[in-house]
C-alpha cells in the first residue's frame, strides 16, 4: 500500500481554484518533490495531507488514514516542516527539542537530532539568537524528533544562501538513506533534481508532468543539440550531416557567428559521423557541445502558461 | 505518553521557563500594578474611602483594587498577547501539527498565567499588609473564590479578544483599548461613588465586580464570609460568554 495516496484532490478559496483534481501516490522510502511556481497549489496540497486544511473534493490518505480526521494517531507518525512557523524564542534548541520529544510515543534522542541537523554548537543557545538558516535547521529537527515515517517539507531551503542550502540537502539525503518517506515542495529545479527520486510538476493546480528528474517532460528522449564552430575554409554544405547556422541574438555576447547547430534524436550516430569526418580532415571541432534541454528548460516550458497568482 | 494532568503540569513548566526569560513581558505584567500601587498610595495616602459598611483609609481599598488589576493583566492581557503573537508567528500552527492534544496545550498556557496571577496577587497583598497597613480578616474562602472566578473570567476574555486581533502590530492597541477604559470606569485607580452614571455602566462589565468582590474579601467591616454571589455570578457569566466566543472563533492558523 502506498504511504500517500491522493485521488482527484480539489480545493478552492472563494472563487479561486487552488487545486484542480490532483492525483498521485508516494511509496514507502521514496523522496518525492512537488515542483511548481508560487501559487501553483503546492502548499495547499501538502497542507491538506498534513491535516492543516480540509479538502473540498477527492480523496487523500496518509499511512492509510484520512489526514482530515487522523488526529494524534496520524500526527505521531508524521513530521511536518512548515514554510514558516515560529518556535518558542526564549527556550534553547535542546529544550525545544526535548519539549517536542515528549509529545511523541517513540521519539529520537535529542542529541542525535541536534547532530543530524548540525546544530551541535547551538544546542544551548536560545532560539531567538539563531540565524535564519539555523532556525530552519531546527525546524527540520522538530519535524524529525518524533521519528516520523513520513516527513513533509514545505520549501525547506527558500531564502537560504548557497552553503546553507547545500547543508540542508545533505540532511534530506540522510533522511532518504534512513528509509524515511519524504514529500517536499520546492520551486527550485536544482533542488528537485538533487534530492528527489521522483518529481511531480504542478502548475495552476494541476499536475503537468511527473517522472524521475532525468526523464521528466520527455527529457530523456528529447532531441539533443550539437553545436560547434565551423572549421575554417569549410562551408556548411560540405559537412557530412545537415546543420543550421546559429543566428546570435547579440553579436557581442552570443556564440561566434560561424557556430552551427544540429538537432537530432540520434546524437551518438551523428557525433560518430561528424567526429570521423573531422579527424579525417585533421581538425579539432572548436566549441563542440552536446546538450539536452535542462530540467529548468522543461520546467519553464511546462509552467509557462500559468497566471502568476499568490498562494 | 503521559497522563493529561502530567502533560499539563509539564507544559506549565515550559511556559514558566519561557515566561521568566522574557524580562520585558514579565516586567510589564509586574511593574504596572506595583508602580501604580506605590504612586497612587503616595498621592492619596491620607484620604479615606467609603466602602460598603463604612469608611476606610485609601490603601484598604486600593490594595485589593490593585490585586484585581494584577490578576487582569496577568490573565487577560498576557493571554490575549501570547495567543495572538503565537498565532501570527505560526507557533500555534506548528503545535497543531504535533500529537499534543490542543486542549492540553491551551491548558498549559492558561495554567501559566494563573500561576503568574497568583504570584502577583500574593506580592501585592504582602506589600499591602506589611507596608500599607492593610487588614485582611482571614476571609480566605472569599479571596480564593474571587481569584478563581476572576482568573476564569479574564482568561476566557483574553482568549476571546485574541481571536479578534488581526495581526501582531494591532495587538497592543486592541488589547489595551478594550481594557483601559474599563479599568478607569470601574474605579481601579480611584474609588467611584456607587450611584454615579459611570459606575452604573461599569456594573455591566466584569472589572468592577472583580474589584468589589476583592474589596469585600479584605473589608474590615461585618463578620460574614465576604462572599458576594452577585459579583461572582457576573464574572462567571462573562467568562462563559468569552469562552464560547473564543472557542467558536479560535484559529490555529495565522491571518494571512
Amino acid at each position: 500500500m502506498s504511504v500517500i495516496e491522493v485521488v482527484g484532490l480539489t480545493k478552492s478559496y472563494g472563487s479561486f481554484q487552488a487545486v484542480r483534481g490532483i492525483s498521485f501516490s508516494v511509496e514507502a522510502g521514496e523522496v518525492v518533490a512537488v515542483l511548481g511556481p508560487n501559487g501553483a497549489g503546492k502548499t495547499t496540497t501538502v497542507e491538506i495531507l498534513e491535516g492543516h486544511r480540509e479538502r473540498d473534493g477527492g480523496s487523500a490518505t496518509v499511512l492509510g488514514m484520512d489526514p482530515a480526521h487522523g488526529g494524534a494517531a496520524l500526527r505521531s507518525r508524521i513530521g511536518i516542516v512548515l514554510q514558516e512557523s515560529g518556535i518558542e524564542p526564549y527556550l534553547t534548541v535542546a529544550e525545544v527539542l526535548r519539549m517536542h520529544a515528549s509529545y511523541y510515543p517513540h521519539p529520537l534522542s535529542v542529541n542525535d537530532v541536534i547532530a543530524l541537523v548540525g546544530l551541535d554548537e547551538k544546542a544551548d543557545a536560545r532560539v531567538k539568537t539563531l540565524s535564519g538558516g539555523q532556525q530552519r535547521r531546527l525546524d527540520v529537527g522538530l519535524g524529525l524528533i518524533g521519528d516520523p515515517e513520513v516527513l513533509f517539507l514545505d520549501e525547506p531551503t527558500t531564502g537560504f544562501d548557497p552553503s546553507a542550502r547545500r547543508h540542508a540537502w545533505e540532511v534530506v539525503r540522510n533522511l532518504g538513506a534512513l528509509g524515511k518517506t519524504v514529500l517536499l515542495t520546492t520551486h527550485y529545479m536544482d533542488e528537485a533534481q538533487a534530492l528527489a527520486d521522483r518529481v511531480i510538476v504542478i502548475a495552476a493546480g494541476e499536475i503537468v508532468a511527473e517522472g524521475t528528474p532525468e526523464s521528466i517532460g520527455g527529457r530523456a528522449n528529447a532531441a539533443a543539440v550539437i553545436e560547434f564552430v565551423m572549421p575554417p575554409g569549410i562551408t556548411i554544405d560540405q559537412l557530412p550531416v545537415v546543420a543550421d547556422p546559429v543566428v546570435a541574438f547579440d553579436s557581442a555576447t552570443g556564440p561566434p557567428s560561424d557556430t552551427v547547430r544540429i538537432t537530432t534524436s540520434e546524437p551518438t550516430a551523428v557525433l560518430a559521423t561528424l567526429t570521423a569526418w573531422a579527424m579525417h580532415h585533421g581538425g579539432e571541432l572548436a566549441g563542440l557541445t552536446v546538450s539536452r534541454p535542462s530540467l529548468e528548460d522543461v520546467y519553464i516550458e511546462l509552467t509557462a502558461h500559468q497566471p502568476d497568482v499568490a498562494e | 505518553m503521559t497522563s493529561p494532568a502530567r502533560t499539563v503540569v509539564r507544559q506549565i513548566r515550559w511556559e514558566q521557563t519561557s515566561y521568566w526569560r522574557n524580562p520585558a513581558a514579565a516586567a510589564f505584567t509586574f511593574a504596572f500594578p506595583l508602580v501604580f500601587l506605590v504612586i497612587f498610595a503616595a498621592i492619596n495616602g491620607n484620604n479615606t474611602v467609603t466602602v460598603p459598611g463604612g469608611s476606610v483609609k485609601f490603601a484598604q481599598y486600593y490594595v485589593p483594587a490593585i490585586v484585581s488589576f494584577g490578576l487582569i493583566s496577568a490573565c487577560y492581557t498576557n493571554l490575549a498577547f501570547t495567543l495572538s503573537i503565537r498565532r501570527e508567528t505560526g507557533l500555534l500552527k506548528r503545535t497543531r501539527g504535533t500529537p499534543l492534544s490542543p486542549s492540553l496545550y491551551l491548558a498549559g498556557i492558561v495554567g501559566n498565567v494563573v500561576v503568574i496571577s497568583l504570584i502577583l496577587s500574593a506580592l501585592v497583598t504582602a506589600l499591602g499588609l506589611t507596608v500599607y497597613g492593610v487588614t485582611f480578616p482571614n476571609r480566605f474562602l472569599a479571596l480564593g473564590l474571587t481569584i478563581v472566578v476572576g482568573a476564569f473570567c479574564f482568561s476566557a476574555l483574553g482568549v476571546a479578544v485574541s481571536t479578534v486581533v488581526p495581526n501582531q502590530d494591532a495587538a497592543a492597541a486592541i488589547i489595551n483599548m478594550i481594557l483601559f477604559p474599563l479599568l478607569f470606569i470601574s474605579g481601579t485607580f480611584y474609588p467611584l461613588s456607587s450611584d454615579s452614571v459611570i459606575s452604573k455602566i461599569a456594573n455591566f462589565f466584569p472589572v468592577r465586580h472583580l474589584i468589589e468582590s476583592m474589596v469585600a474579601a479584605f473589608s474590615p467591616f461585618g463578620s460574614g464570609t465576604g462572599i458576594n454571589a452577585k459579583h461572582l455570578a457576573v464574572m462567571a457569566a462573562w467568562g462563559v460568554a468569552g469562552l464560547l466566543f473564543g472557542v467558536r472563533r479560535f484559529r490555529w492558523e495565522p491571518n494571512r
